[in-house]
């Protein structure tokens, strides 16, 4: 069974929902716990108050390895905050109660690992959360994390990189539930001037097995910092993700900074041909890429 | 036991499909291939490595399966290292352990000091091997960059080394080592700025440059297949010392001992005893202040299993699988993790796992100073700490096979002050 797509999954329904818009989704992401607790939640809300489709919410971690400098020092700031993984079912729980956006978890391993898988997977389902996206959970070694989201219905987004093999693809492909996370460049988390190269080409090879779009989705994600980059994106994937200028936005100028940057990334989510201008300048940046 | 290669193994045993042809070997023994070391080990990397780490596999077994390989090795070794290193038994200082015999295999006498070069020149010739022209490293003592970065120098290899800024002021001589060897050194700030964060900025500078670069990974932790290979490259050292004991005292010793940070020059000395039931092994952890204070890096002795670093091991973590910073005196067993393969010879009973407090190794470093002219590494202090408790436990008919991993040259900021040394205090040691 394909997965990247469940009609169960409220991620693939609101991807869908905006496919049929003729554009694509906005996923956007926070830590939790920054710059506390309360912030985040309202940061959170204010996302999807202004454009946000899907929440990521990420659980602080003390070795973050596929996180750049912006995400590093917030994560850890909600550590010396006093932050532990029961906020995060807190927080879920809070988001939940005042937006209807899905909220993904965006977790490292060993914290779900410590606290159980099944008892981490039915917390989580309890508070209304969507599932997990597992940035150093590879299938190869996600038995027990497969089994507790098949018992739960929980979302599981693995990522896929421009360094995977074919096989490795159709793999992640197949157990992946509500979409996959197609890694744009080789790197870490952190603003990039130029996301598309790489990108493109992993997307679509993600669709030659078998992400279609249509009944299984991809999301690209880091480097995207401007609602033009979110804009290039969704003429050839499914979402686009954005962290660390939202995390940068939140650290430099609070909720509200925050809100005006989301405001200003889902610009590129509004659907094609109402701003033709905006897309026609999206055009030549693209097949200007491309030829680089 | 052949001689002839640097990766001799009378055990060795593979059963990687990755290289059509090559020679599997069923193991007769406690030796794994990786990447499961019961359930410890495995792959908890980012997807964005895993075709580096499939490549470097595949590489490894290749380069392991051609004699040329091999003889290029152990010609390094020959040449370059000063391998065989030689054994020296030391009655001295055996005598405050109970009267048993003492033997030392003197890792310490290896160009660049320690038994890390065995690992990096392995590793550098395997980089040259897959046309990698970039070499990254993380380091903690310094031990493991100023070996890579003498790797570098000798293969006209790029090189960057990442070192956690607690670290670059404590060892501060090996950070102008490396980079009068050419190397650059990048102090790194974030977390607690020692060597687990040097590992997560050097795994973040691969995933950025993997296409151009290799990461010679020092110890036996990590993703697969750093702690197989990393283990394969070290076996020299007990390969060595078990005809070396053998031809000195007519039998195998009754025990082998050795620290244990990661767990490199461990495993090293312990693979060719493994399959010896009659040969007791023990690594010596750091404690620090002591294994029940906060202030240790005794990570089998006080963690439990988790993931770091790629592999699920052993691990010094709190409640909710956060990392908790780990102390010892010596930077180079200054370390929350500990290699998998040592986390399941500990489940199965195969290998002991003692504290050994800073105190204790300390005072062994003095002693083997005083009594044989010997100043050894802080972290191979640990391990004759250990030697003294254990000749005590075993009686005056043991043999006792201690790693003398590296020398003490680094460490003399630190020994000169925790003896006090350096001034008019000298007069009263």
């Amino acid at each position: 069974m394909s997965g990247a797509s469940s009609s169960t999954s409220p991620v693939a329904a609101r991807i869908s929902q905006r496919r049929d818009d003729g554009t694509g989704a906005l996923v956007g992401y926070l830590p939790i716990g920054f710059p506390d607790l309360d912030t985040s939640i309202e940061a959170a809300v204010a996302l999807v108050e202004n454009g946000v489709d899907i929440l990521e919410l990420g659980l602080p971690y003390s070795d973050p390895v596929m996180d750049g400098p912006v995400i590093q020092a917030a994560a850890q700031q909600s550590l010396a905050n006093g932050f532990k993984l029961r906020h995060a079912f807190d927080a879920v729980r809070a988001v939940k109660e005042r937006v209807s956006a899905p909220v993904l978890l965006m977790t490292y391993w060993n914290p779900i690992i410590q606290f159980g898988v099944d008892s981490f997977a039915d917390q989580l389902q309890a508070a209304g959360g969507a599932g997990l996206i597992t940035p150093d959970l590879v299938p190869d070694e996600a038995t027990g994390w497969l089994a507790a989201s098949d018992r739960t219905g929980l979302d599981r987004v693995f990522l896929a990189a421009p360094s995977s093999s074919e096989t490795r693809l159709r793999r992640t492909a197949e157990v992946s539930r509500g979409f996959v996370y197609a890694v744009s460049t080789m790197g870490i988390t952190g603003a990039r001037a130029d996301v598309d190269r790489a990108a493109r080409g992993l997307v679509g090879r993600l669709r030659d097995v078998g992400v279609d779009g249509e009944s299984a989705f991809t999301c690209v994600g880091i480097g995207i910092s401007t609602g033009k980059q979110v804009r290039e994106v969704l003429g050839y994937a499914d979402g686009a993700i954005v962290g660390s200028a939202l995390v940068a936005a939140l650290a430099e100028g609070g909720v509200s900074a925050v809100a005006a940057c989301a405001a200003g990334l889902s610009e590129g989510t509004a659907p094609v041909g109402a701003d033709d201008a905006i897309a026609a300048v999206a055009d030549v940046a693209r097949e200007g890429s491309v030829s680089a | 036991m052949t001689d002839t290669s640097a990766l001799s193994s009378a055990t060795h045993t593979s059963t990687t499909q990755t290289v059509p042809g090559a020679p599997v070997e069923v193991s007769a023994g406690l030796q794994q291939p990786g990447p499961y070391f019961g359930e410890y080990g495995g792959r908890f990397v980012p997807e964005s490595l895993i075709a580096a780490l499939d490549e470097l596999t595949a590489a490894w077994e290749a380069a392991k399966a051609d004699p040329a390989f091999g003889l290029e090795l152990s010609d390094l070794h020959r040449t370059y290292t000063g391998r065989p290193s030689i054994i020296t038994e030391v009655p001295r200082f055996a005598a405050h352990a109970g009267g048993a015999r003492i033997i030392l295999k003197r890792e310490d006498l290896n160009h660049t000091g320690s038994h890390k070069i065995n690992n990096v020149l392995g590793q550098a010739l395997l980089t040259k091997r897959i046309g990698k022209t970039r070499v990254i490293a993380e380091t903690g003592a310094g031990q493991h960059g100023v070996a890579t970065a003498t790797a570098a120098a000798l293969f006209g290899m790029d090189c960057v080394i990442y070192m956690g800024e607690v670290d670059t002021e404590r060892q501060a001589l090996n950070v102008a080592r490396m980079r009068l060897l050419g190397a650059e050194v990048v102090a790194v700030t974030s977390g607690s700025r020692t060597l687990k964060d040097a590992i997560n900025d050097a795994m973040r500078d691969w995933v950025t440059n993997v296409e151009t670069t290799n990461y010679i990974f020092g110890t036996v932790a990590g993703p697969h297949p750093f702690p197989a290979m990393v283990r394969d490259l070290q076996r020299i050292i007990g390969d060595e010392a078990r005809e070396q004991v053998i031809e000195l005292t007519g039998s195998l010793p009754s025990a082998v001992a050795a620290c244990v940070g990661g767990g490199s020059n461990a495993m090293g000395i312990f693979t060719a005893f493994i399959d010896d039931p009659e040969v007791a092994l023990y690594g010596y952890e750091a404690a620090g202040d002591g294994a029940d204070t906060p202030r240790h890096a005794a990570t089998i002795t006080k963690g439990r299993p988790g993931v770091l670093h790629g592999a699920r091991s052993y691990l010094l973590q709190d409640e909710d699988g956060q990392t908790v910073e780990s102390h010892s005196i010596s930077a180079g067993l200054d370390y929350p993790g500990v290699g998998p393969e040592h986390a399941w010879l500990a489940d199965i009973g195969r290998a002991n796992y003692r504290p050994i407090t800073d105190a204790q190794a300390m005072n062994a470093l003095r002693l083997l100073s005083r009594t044989e002219g010997i100043i050894p590494a802080i972290e191979s202090a640990h391990a004759l700490a250990g030697a003294l408790e254990l000749g005590k436990e075993l009686g005056p008919e043991s043999v006792i096979l201690v790693n003398l991993s590296g020398r003490g040259d680094k460490d003399m900021t630190t020994a000169g002050t925790y003896f006090d040394l350096l001034d008019a205090g000298a007069e009263q040691q």
